[in-house]
């Protein structure tokens, strides 16, 4: 018995753990799907209803808006948090002394709630209080920054802010790359007279293929999450111009007593993070068999 | 019965006879004083609202109750409405909570409210209550919430000085006011204070299309949702005004709050704001005097749109949290808090026969329009305020007005895509 | 170049070459704007109104106030309690203490489990814990709220805190599992052949050698649960709400004019526990991740 127990332990020890996974994650992933095809109105309702949902989800002009608003804002989120990223782990990398600070300036926007820091970047996007009447006030009299209040620009306006919170995590992951890279391989190709440029862009970077894998996980999950943002810096408005599908999901099961709708909206929006994690972690676990 | 099975019964009975009194002596001291309690959801944390509230709240202490607040503020009550479904749904409801129009019967239908008829009987509410508003309050006959003010949508407020300034009177048709507005303009002034904020599209939208439209109209289109009326050619003109008065708001008009476009009309920003009277609560807080400081008048048209506020009270268990609404639901509809409560708030009491002395002009000029619209026809409910419609349709008709008010969606298309909206919502 | 990280004359002997001032405009340019947000919200949060109403966002006040930062801590109106966020920032505490600790310590011995003790399939075990950390949270609102209440834990702090457990043990044992798979596993071979068990070896060996990744945990799980926001105002009742759903609603009201400076006030407190936490501890975020957490 005591062998019995001995050997299984280590199972029996992540078991809770697995459970609460598998009821509270793919339980509730399998029960949205399941209300995703009822009629559920204000409370659930359990009789099936086929593709209902998702059909009236496909005519609705906020969801192809809210869609769209997805692709856009995840693909400039990604590429420049990756790119202010890097070049902000390369410019630390270079021994600096006041590393600490910079590094800690760089990072705290990722420590604060966008509900803390979102009224500041409300303010400082507003075209009549904030940057434009500054470099107005500056000068320069024409100059037109209201981005926040146009139809067209406002989601670029998300992407900045988005951008300011995420970009120094980002760094920190690249640093730590970067940082663990073996130093032999660098000074062997100082030695042979190559120039710090070159070695960054054919050695340094080329190896941490593995880091720059593990950014674009961390920043999609967070691209597809964003909502806090969103809900302060526009409210998905003007009009529904900068809508997503998590504020979009919100707003019909909670204000509009759709969650039949809500439910769809979600299961696409799980579907799109399964499509693109799935293939990470499979490659991932695929190739690691450390021991 | 035989005599043997009878001393057994008459044993059994003394038994549990005494067992009840022990028991019944050890709670009914719980029961009699059953301490009423009351947590109560709401999203009235602002200016005139929080003291309206308050008033309520210290009413209810003085009556001997608990008050636990619940406030969640924000987007006129989105963020609350999470708060309620995730309660309902892990069965530990909020003991009443701020719920207007068909929303209450739509909760009332998931069985989600309790009933307070023994409330309403004992108060008589059938006749204190106008029968539109008691009708709201009610499902399948049972009581389910208590009023506690009408206010009306389709208001304009004013600056005087601005508009003698520009020499143009408050304006009693559309194309008046596009004409005081052209004016106003010209003169560099924002001629409409305005919010971009969807609700408060939908606010201004339905003005119009009570004034450009008439009461029929409305009622067709708004309330009954008749295709026929949304996509019609009365629709399109109301969206060519809606349009028009786009061009009056100034260019940060994006997100604003409701309460600083009113603050933009009490300093002179602006001429005009198009907004229910819960902006006379704002002017109140600053000190500032109907007819003098600010002036108000119906927006064009013949009809009186409502917007009635109530907490609705949800099945609960426990004697003290029953008991707490049962007080709570009396007290609102009592004739005290419907006065206090409507001079910090703007509106007017629900309650039939308040004295209405201490109530200014505005207040006023709405207790008579609301009755003469009463007798006549034209009080309808709002929108934009969800008394007309379920969630689903209004929040689907607010999406196209907030759309085309911030794009330049031809009124054709904007009509058209109303009543598409509509269906698909259903 | 020899300056810089690969320079063969050290930190000490760099000279300030073209190129080192280029570093470090740049690098100050990016400070800038990283500090801006921020700098605007201090500023703000030491002006009075009319200061705020007439002057410009970026200056700096002229005459310093700290009756918003009183007024946040004690006295604001959340509601109708005016108290101040000083009671829901002890909720705030109260929520996250137990819900950092037990979460951390779930992913410590989970990552334990799944590197030091294979068996088969636990890849795939590993692949559906990890993927808990991508679920976004509003489609977890409403089963969830039916199953606190099931439990009977709907609006409790107890409630909040299974919650915010559930949904960090994805990061947590992510975390802890790419830390211990860097620990050699001869160390285990060799202790199990010593004689110890299973616990023996986690407490005597593993966690020891933890404190980099400990430290990344902590910091990560504690900035997550104290700003969460949509977890909180679902499952709080009146009076246990945390302070961000205190944050919110002091920030979207107004009493005839928005107090901005209390509003900036406000939001510095609620996020003073986490930026600490950065500022203190942020050296050791980095050396934790470089330990192996976040290479891949």
């Amino acid at each position: 018995m005591h062998k019995w127990l001995q050997d299984h332990l280590p199972k029996i020890v992540l078991a809770p753990s697995f459970a609460m996974v598998v009821v509270f994650v793919y339980g509730f992933i399998a029960w949205t799907a399941y209300i995703s095809f009822t009629n559920s109105k204000l409370l659930p309702r359990y009789q099936f209803e086929g593709l209902l949902q998702y059909r009236k989800l496909w005519e609705m002009d906020r969801w192809h808006v809210a869609l769209d608003n997805l692709f856009v804002f995840s693909a400039l989120f990604i590429l420049f948090c990756m790119a202010i990223g890097l070049l902000l782990a390369i410019l630390l990398d270079q021994r600096i002394r006041i590393e600490g600070a910079l590094r800690t300036i760089y990072l705290y926007p990722m420590a604060l709630s966008f509900i803390v820091t979102g009224t500041a970047w409300k303010w400082i996007l507003n075209p009549g209080l904030g940057i434009e009447k500054a470099v107005r006030e500056l000068g320069f009299e024409n100059f037109e920054f209201n981005w926040l209040v146009d139809p067209e620009f406002a989601i670029y306006t998300i992407v900045i802010a988005g951008v300011w919170q995420s970009s120094g995590f980002v760094m920190a992951i690249f640093l730590a790359g970067l940082r663990s890279i073996d130093d032999e391989i660098i000074k062997a190709a100082y030695i042979d007279g190559a120039n710090l440029p070159r070695i960054y862009l054919r050695i340094i970077i080329p190896s941490m293929r593995a880091t720059f894998l593990s950014a674009f996980i961390v920043l999609a999950h967070l691209a597809i999450k964003s909502f806090d943002l969103i809900v302060v810096l526009t409210r998905g408005g003007p009009g529904y111009a900068t809508d997503m599908p998590a504020t979009f999901m919100y707003a019909m099961a909670f204000s509009r007593g759709r969650i039949g709708l809500a439910a769809a909206s979600a299961t696409i929006m799980i579907i799109t993070v399964m499509a693109i994690i799935i293939p990470y972690l499979y490659s991932e676990l695929r190739s690691k068999r450390h021991e | 019965m035989s005599h043997k099975y009878q001393i057994v019964m008459r044993k059994n009975r003394t038994l549990a006879q005494a067992l009840v009194a022990v028991i019944v002596s050890a709670v009914l001291p719980l029961a009699a004083f059953a301490e009423p309690t009351v947590e109560v959801l709401h999203w009235w944390t602002s200016g005139g609202e929080s003291k309206a509230v308050q008033s309520l709240m210290q009413e209810f202490s003085d009556n001997g109750g608990t008050w636990t607040d619940m406030p969640v503020a924000g987007g006129g009550g989105d963020a609350a409405m999470t708060t309620l479904k995730a309660r309902v749904l892990a069965g530990d409801p909020p003991t009443a909570v701020q719920l207007k129009g068909p929303s209450i019967q739509e909760w009332a239908e998931e069985g989600a409210l309790a009933y307070l008829d023994d409330v309403g009987q004992a108060e008589g509410w059938d006749d204190l209550l106008p029968p539109q508003i008691a009708a709201h309050m009610k499902f399948e006959g049972h009581y389910v919430g208590s009023p506690v003010n009408v206010h009306r949508v389709d208001w304009i407020w004013a600056n005087p000085n601005v508009l003698a300034k520009a020499g143009v009177s408050m304006p009693t048709t559309w194309d008046e006011f596009n004409a005081a507005a052209d004016k106003i303009q010209a003169m560099g002034i924002t001629p409409l204070a305005h919010g971009g904020q969807a609700w408060q599209d939908a606010t201004v939208f339905e003005t119009v299309v009570l004034g450009v439209g008439g009461n029929d109209f409305y009622q067709q289109a708004l309330v009954d949702l008749d295709p026929a009326a949304l996509n019609s050619s009365t629709m399109v003109q109301i969206f060519d005004q809606m349009r028009k008065l786009r061009g009056y708001v100034d260019s940060n008009f994006s997100g604003r709050d409701w309460n600083l476009a009113t603050a933009m009309v009490m300093n002179g920003e602006a001429a005009f704001q198009i907004m229910g009277d819960w902006a006379k609560g704002e002017f109140a807080a600053a000190g500032k005097v109907a007819g003098k400081d600010y002036l108000c008048s119906p927006t064009p048209g013949h009809g009186y749109l409502y917007n009635v506020d109530s907490f609705a009270m949800f099945a609960v268990r426990g004697a003290d949290k029953v008991a707490g609404q049962k007080l709570l639901a009396k007290l609102i509809v009592g004739e005290n808090f419907q006065k206090v409560f409507n001079l910090f708030k703007g509106s007017i009491p629900a309650r039939i026969g308040v004295p209405m002395n201490e109530f200014d002009y505005c207040a006023h000029r709405s207790a008579y329009d609301m009755q003469a619209t009463m007798t006549v026809g034209g009080l309808l409910p709002s929108y934009a305020h969800g008394m007309a419609l379920r969630g689903a349709q209004a929040g689907a008709i607010t999406d196209v007005v907030t759309n085309h008010f911030n794009s330049d969606m031809s009124s054709t298309d904007a009509a058209k895509a109303l009543a598409e909206a509509v269906v698909r919502s259903m | 170049m020899s300056e810089g990280r690969f320079s063969t004359a050290g930190a000490a002997g760099t000279r300030l070459t073209i190129s080192r001032w280029l570093l470090f405009l740049v690098l100050g340019a990016f400070v800038l704007v990283y500090l801006t947000p921020f700098y605007v919200m201090i500023s703000t949060s030491l002006k009075s109104l009319d200061e705020i109403r007439v002057g410009s966002m970026l200056a700096w006040p002229e005459t310093l106030t700290v009756a918003s930062w009183a007024k946040a801590w004690g006295s604001a109106c959340v509601g109708i309690q005016c108290d101040g966020v000083k009671p829901f920032f002890w909720n705030s505490v109260q929520i996250t203490a137990p819900a950092v600790v037990i979460s951390t310590l779930l992913g410590a011995i989970n990552g334990y489990v799944l590197t030091k003790w294979r068996f088969r399939f636990d890849n795939i075990v590993f692949a559906l814990i990890l993927f808990g950390c991508f679920i976004p949270f509003q489609v977890v609102l409403l089963p969830m709220a039916r199953v606190l209440g099931i439990l009977g834990l709907s609006g409790s702090v107890g409630g909040l805190v299974l919650v915010h457990i559930v949904y960090g043990i994805g990061f947590t044992t992510l975390f802890f599992r790419n830390f211990y798979i860097t620990v050699p596993s001869e160390l285990v071979k060799a202790a199990t052949i010593d004689g110890a068990g299973f616990l023996t070896i986690f407490t005597k060996i593993m966690l020891p050698l933890s404190l980099p990744i400990i430290v990344v945990t902590v910091i990560w799980q504690f900035t997550q649960i104290w700003n969460d926001f949509l977890f909180g105002v679902s499952f709080s009742a009146g009076g246990g709400q945390p302070i961000t759903v205190a944050l919110n609603n002091i920030v979207n009201s107004s009493t005839g004019v928005k107090e901005y400076n209390l509003d900036m006030a406000a939001a510095i407190i609620a996020g003073l526990p986490t930026l600490l936490v950065y500022v203190f501890a942020g050296r050791y975020f980095v050396r934790g991740l470089t330990a192996g957490s976040v290479k891949g």
